[in-house]
């Protein structure tokens, strides 16, 4: 099997500034939703409370908001999670409220709500570990369980946001040095802006569609940058080579060469890498959903960045042969008293 | 030309076998057993205490699989859950003789089922993570300006101690927030005052400060060190603390650490009682013993119709009624070693022991020899409330540090009590700023999610490598299989917690793993394009492809770094993973695959083609399989 039958070189570079317009105006347009509707930011961010409950039967939702708002916690969530019987319930901090307690008061009204009384009980599960937890019950029945729950103070928030944008910048100067030292200048300028767009954009979905941004996300977003600024870097690898090895083409008969010849494996490792994430986004589960969809979009974006983006703008930067090729001439220093004399 | 020096294939084998080796526990699964540990600070445990729960629970009938002592705790190993319930009756029956007073606490457990020779290797099964198993997961933070404060406190007293037995005389002493200062009429007494306390409170720094009213003022401040020693001490007690509690909750495996300079987390597996645990966990309580002011004043301030007099605050007892207490502290929990609820010897009325230390029964001896007939007050303080627990009348002069409160309780009030004096007093107040629970129905849950993801990922990889790379494919996939073991390996021999996002971070690893095979297998392709022999394409092809596959590693290597610097909790798991990941990924990428490639082809002086799918040419339409 070969998939990838090229006979000339593809010339890349000839719509280079039709999809470097495309891709400006996406940019703009991810800037524009993230400066107008902003990041929806998970507590762990903002900091507040979550409260994700299963129900025996189909949950109603408007009855669990109305339930939720009667306690009067300010500006809440509630939405189906995973299953229609799964509901999460989002609710702010809020000055004088004593977060420890809303989750159990939470569950106490959404119990009570289904005419249960919530008692504690210890046990053991099939497994043999003992399990001590509280149960909503009604008679014999069990309406509704606790199924997961997290509180996130305000100054915990605040640090994460502070430690994301940290770990944010380090990566970026981390790679920034990285390809300054490997490359020249203009291949590390254009390596960083080409994946910042593909940062920019993915951050614009989020934006756009109000998809839940937590530290997992920036996790994905953070390991995607680091993997398809490769992309880039072995593109760059071929143009330098390119140049070296024919010497008549010119810079942008050079970077068609590089990317022609490198397609084949940036599509089939993207491709796996893809197959990998799609996996997490089918049977992660809710958990794992916007983790692989942030990843989705990152490789996406990646490949499309190191192919038209990166290139272009090295190409806009104005490399030129003489910024890579100058290994070969060794510069003679005339102070350099051991200079001349060469065995 | 393709050929490994043996000493490559050694390094290689050795390595599949460890890989193998600490791989194993993880695929025996958990089995039912019960933890015996100690339920006092008197009661050590030791190996021989094996003996005895093998002995009691073979007296019961039992036969379990083996009884170990890890260190801390005896646990035995029970072939199935009824026989894991049958043996906790019967270990809490023999070894707790008064069920009031536990020595020990028997707890549920799950072992690992792996064989005996394994663990002791030390190839133990990684560790589950809350949100794998279930569990409820506490950040709290100490707050270090009341452990500060609570010490300029206790350094006031001694500070007017120290002024009184040399009768140096002061006008006052204050605190203000954690320093302190003492007025002097006279400058020459202040001097003398000055070189006494910088001698014998060496913690404080001594300096003179400007008073407005004509006296001379005296300022005490902790040096650097000392505050940082306070707030050290402080973390470590409350650590203890906690431990100490969570021991009440009989929970298996619980996680109690420091996180930084003042957080501790404490992680309870099995645990969805959020409510009881926080009431024990959470009772960010401080205990404090002072004096009862029954003065007239007092009395009247009682009932609200005075101010409450100078020195004194206003706390509310248990009941609701009102009391007017001194602010002096004569001791605090740090000096009480040990409550129990009990009964009264002479009138059978229930009662708490309470057990001071040396220098807390010196204090109460002299305290309650002064002021018999008058009540003390124990205040507990919970997030800067306080409370009074009970205010006893002092009967007689109590040395010894043995005390016994009793009078006006029930049985289970006197338990409470005890309970909340014996948990411990914590050094400073804490406050939970972040609280998680995961079910174990979810736990399980996403355990499945996680390993679904990574299987059916890695089948769809290792079949399109396969089909589109042909033999060179079947070696990538054996490589990236590697890979996943070598990973697992290292995981379970660092002991690592496995997360979800852990999991995520496997999956993701081993398709951005995948890459540095296609890379070998294109350039190696490329080379049979160009015309090269098939021997040389391979050497060629791995030693071009490994710059890039450096390169590519080294980028995706930053990010993680970065995650696992500034990360935490969740993608600190992820960035763990993601770290080792690529770097088992260079080794068995490179070296594993090449290792394979050499054993199969290395030997065949006159290779003519390698199976590694079409190899297409531009120009020669008929190349077809190459």
């Amino acid at each position: 099997m070969e998939f990838f039958r090229i006979r000339r070189d593809i010339p890349f570079m000839r719509h280079a500034l039709v999809l470097n317009v495309i891709s400006l105006v996406t940019f703009l347009a991810a800037v524009f939703f993230l400066a107008t509707r902003g990041l929806h930011l998970s507590i762990e961010f903002t900091g507040g409370t979550v409260v994700e409950v299963a129900y025996a039967q189909t949950a109603d939702i408007g009855k669990v908001r109305a339930t939720v708002e009667a306690m009067d916690a300010g500006d809440t969530q509630v939405q189906n999670f995973g299953s229609s019987r799964d509901v999460l319930i989002r609710l702010p901090l809020r000055e004088g409220v004593k977060q420890g307690e809303l989750v159990g008061r939470v569950f106490a009204a959404l119990c009570s709500s289904e005419g249960g009384v919530v008692e504690s009980r210890q046990g053991v599960s099939d497994k043999g570990e003992a399990v001590s937890k509280q149960v909503c019950a009604a008679g014999s029945a069990e309406p509704l369980t606790l199924q997961r729950s997290e509180f996130v103070g305000p100054q915990v928030g605040k640090e994460l946001a502070a430690d994301g944008a940290k770990a944010l910048a380090f990566v970026i100067f981390g790679i920034m040095i990285y390809l300054a030292i490997r490359f020249e200048w203009k291949f590390a300028v254009a390596a960083i802006i080409a994946n910042l767009h593909d940062v920019i954009i993915i951050l614009g979905f989020f934006a756009f569609f109000q998809w839940e941004f937590s530290l997992a996300v920036l996790a994905a977003v953070l390991a995607v940058l680091g993997y398809s600024v490769n992309e880039s870097v072995v593109i760059f690898d071929r143009i330098r080579e390119t140049f070296r090895r024919f010497r008549k083409l010119d810079t942008k008969q050079v970077i068609d060469h590089a990317i022609t010849s490198t397609i084949s494996r940036t599509i089939i490792t993207h491709g796996s890498t893809q197959m990998m994430v799609l996996s997490m986004l089918i049977f992660g589960g809710p958990t794992l959903y916007y983790f692989a969809l942030a990843l989705t979009i990152g490789i996406l974006f990646g490949i499309y960045s190191s192919v038209f983006v990166a290139a272009a703008i090295a190409m806009w930067l104005g490399v030129k042969r003489e910024d890579l090729v100058k290994a070969g001439t060794k510069e003679i220093d005339p102070n350099d008293p051991n200079s001349g004399a060469v065995v | 030309m393709n050929r490994y020096p043996l000493w490559k294939y050694v390094i290689l084998a050795i390595a599949l076998l460890v890989g193998l080796i600490y791989t194993a526990p993880n695929f025996f699964g958990e089995a039912p057993a019960v933890q015996v540990s100690s339920g006092k600070v008197t009661v050590k445990l030791d190996a021989g205490f094996a003996g005895r729960v093998q002995q009691v629970l073979e007296q019961a009938g039992l036969k379990p699989d083996f009884v170990q002592f890890d260190g801390k705790s005896v646990k035995a190993r029970l072939a199935s859950t009824d026989e894991q319930i049958k043996a906790k009756d019967a270990l809490s029956r023999a070894l707790n003789t008064d069920p009031a007073n536990p020595s020990y606490i028997v707890a549920l457990n799950l072992l690992s089922r792996s064989p005996a020779w394994l663990a002791s290797l030390h190839a133990l099964p990684m560790y589950l993570g809350l949100d794998l198993r279930g569990g409820v997961h506490f950040l709290m933070q100490v707050d270090m300006k009341a452990a500060l404060t609570k010490r300029a406190e206790a350094l006031t007293g001694d500070v007017r101690t120290l002024l009184r037995d040399k009768t140096i005389r002061h006008s006052g002493i204050n605190r203000d927030g954690d320093s302190l200062e003492v007025r002097f009429r006279e400058r020459a007494t202040l001097v003398a005052a000055q070189t006494l306390l910088s001698d014998q409170l060496p913690d404080l720094q001594w300096d003179e400060a400007v008073d407005g009213g004509g006296d001379f003022k005296l300022r005490g401040t902790l040096k650097p060190a000392a505050a940082r020693l306070v707030q050290e001490q402080a973390l470590k007690q409350n650590i203890t603390t906690l431990h100490n509690r969570v021991n009440e909750l009989g929970v298996a495996e619980p996680v109690i650490q420091q996180q930084g300079l003042d957080r501790v987390v404490v992680q309870l597996p099995g645990v969805q009682d959020t409510a009881k645990a926080k009431d024990i966990i959470g009772r960010t309580a401080t205990l404090e013993v002072r004096m009862v002011n029954e003065s007239a004043e007092a009395r009247e301030a009682e009932r609200g119709g005075a101010p409450v007099p100078f020195g004194s605050e206003r706390f509310l007892e248990r009941n609701g009624a009102p009391i007017i207490v001194f602010r002096q502290v004569i001791l605090t929990g740090e000096n009480l070693t040990d409550a129990q609820a009990g009964f009264d010897g002479q009138s059978h009325e229930p009662a708490v022991h309470l057990t001071l230390d040396a220098k807390g029964a010196r204090i109460f001896r002299d305290v309650t020899r002064e002021n018999i007939g008058k009540r003390m007050a124990i205040l507990l303080f919970e997030k800067g409330q306080g409370e009074v627990v009970t205010a006893p009348v002092i009967r007689s002069e109590i040395g010894g540090g043995r005390v016994q409160i009793s009078g006006r309780m029930s049985t289970t009030e006197a338990a409470d009590t005890a309970l909340l004096l014996r948990a411990g007093s914590l050094a400073a107040p804490m406050e939970i700023i972040e609280e998680r629970t995961i079910g174990p129905s979810l736990g399980a849950d996403n355990i499945d999610k996680g390993f679904n993801s990574v299987i059916y990922g890695f089948a769809a990889i290792a079949l399109f490598m396969c089909a589109y790379y042909g033999l060179f494919g079947v070696i990538s996939t054996l490589a990236l299989t590697f890979n996943l073991l070598l990973l697992v390996a290292v995981l379970s021999m660092l002991q690592a917690t496995l997360t979800l996002p852990g999991m995520a971070a496997i999956a993701l690893t081993l398709g951005m793993a995948i890459d540095a095979n296609v890379l070998i297998n294109e350039r190696v392709r490329e080379e049979l394009r160009n015309g090269s022999p098939p021997q040389l394409a391979i050497q060629t092809g791995y030693e071009r492809a490994f710059a890039t596959i450096l390169d590519s590693n080294i980028t995706t290597l930053i990010a993680g770094v970065a995650l696992l610097a500034f990360g935490s909790g969740p993608v600190r798991g992820f960035a763990v993973v993601h770290c080792l990941g690529i770097l088992t990924s260079m080794f068995s990428a490179v070296m594993f695959s090449r290792g394979l490639v050499n054993l199969w082809y290395g030997r065949q002086k006159r290779l003519k083609s390698v199976s590694i799918g079409q190899v297409w040419k531009p120009d020669v339409q008929s190349a077809g399989k190459a």
